[in-house]
């Protein structure tokens, strides 16, 4: 009787999987240039309120602590909690299927012009482009945290075992991450 | 064969250890990507800016990687291997949280991984500058799309497009 009544209440929120599909099949399409993160709120929380605004920042806390894309993570959470498994796989497939048919487009292109000197040149300052674009986002993720030593000190032994040491990358979470638990932990100043 | 193995192995790792987002791994996917597909820091730096250029999530550049070192198949693995073992991981994770609820300890967990993202993220473009910046153009087209991102609200696909036809002309004009 309980689980009756637990799918009813449920189905009156729900979405079908065909409509999770398609409005993350939309993001998906219309993020040129990044900010999913905005665009999953608004389709979420704003559009069709799916999830409460507290909700949506829970998911997002875990989207950011576990591994992964925190854009396909997100898609993944809230796929799961409004449809179980095949939720959480119409909203993957549908966020990332747009992309990959543009980028392997992309990727055919680059592998049979790569070696032309024109493609060359425009690769070249696409490069330089990227580089000034992934130094704004490190800088704009990263806002709240310069201003903390703690955090500060984090990022830069974080940078140092990486790019100067070249420890390799489980050996730099395993040497850091109690670490900024132990920093971080309950109740610490 | 194996190859593909190799790359579903390679990916699957890097899926699991992309704490706080893809760029996070970048160094690490550069470093081993070179030691074990022969795929050159320039190659790198290419495909990774193309898929900046892409809607979607930023690391779907993956499957390009995938594409030149084995073909379609190649990327198909890529995809699965990089996409599905931190989904999967996510999954359980976020049932667990349903089920405990909040904890002082999930915070400093996230507290102690927030720093320790940007801390790779900042040696991620601290790989991708090594490979793109070496000479004065490229040095001002990267400081022009950075001032481009965070000062004015130009969306940042079409400002890496004018980056590549500024080099394009300056490099044809000069």
């Amino acid at each position: 009787m309980s689980s009756m009544q637990d799918s009813v209440s449920v189905d009156l929120k729900a979405p079908s999987l065909l409509k999770l599909f398609t409005n993350f099949f939309q993001i998906g399409a219309i993020s040129f240039g990044g900010g999913i993160i905005a665009y999953e709120r608004i389709l979420l929380v704003d559009k069709t309120q799916w999830l409460d605004p507290d909700e949506f920042m829970a998911f997002l806390a875990i989207s950011q602590t576990m591994p992964g894309l925190n854009s396909v993570n997100l898609a993944v959470l809230a796929g799961d909690h409004l449809r179980g498994v095949l939720g959480a796989i119409s909203a993957t497939l549908g966020l990332i299927l747009p992309g990959s048919i543009f980028v392997m487009a992309l990727g055919v292109l680059y592998a049979s012009n790569a070696n032309h000197p024109l493609a060359n040149l425009i690769l070249m300052g696409i490069a330089a482009g990227a580089c000034g674009l992934l130094t704004a986002i490190t800088y704009r993720i990263g806002d709240g945290q310069w201003k903390k030593l703690k955090s500060v000190a984090i990022i830069a032994v974080t940078f140092g075992l990486m790019s100067i040491a070249k420890l390799s990358l489980p050996i730099v979470l395993l040497i850091m991450a109690p670490i900024g638990i132990y920093l971080y932990r309950p109740n610490a100043s | 064969m194996s190859q593909l193995i190799h790359l579903a192995m390679t990916f699957s790792l890097l899926s699991i250890l992309a704490v706080g987002g893809g760029t996070a791994v970048l160094p690490e996917m550069q470093t081993l990507l070179a030691q074990q597909f022969n795929v050159s820091h320039t190659q790198f730096v290419q495909i990774y800016s193309i898929g900046q250029v892409a809607p979607g999530p930023n690391m779907l550049m993956v499957l390009v990687i995938g594409f030149q070192i084995a073909g379609m198949l190649g990327a198909s693995v890529v995809l699965l291997s990089f996409f599905l073992p931190s989904s999967i991981f996510c999954f359980y994770a976020g049932r667990l949280w349903m089920y405990f609820g909040e904890s002082p300890w999930r915070r400093s967990i996230q507290n102690a991984l927030e720093p320790i993202s940007i801390g790779l993220m900042a040696s991620g473009v601290y790989a991708v500058a090594k490979a793109s910046i070496f000479d004065v153009t490229t040095l001002i087209l990267a400081l022009l799309s950075l001032y481009c991102v965070l000062k004015t609200k130009i969306n940042p696909a079409l400002v890496i497009l004018g980056s590549g036809l500024i080099g394009l002309l300056a490099h044809q004009l000069l």
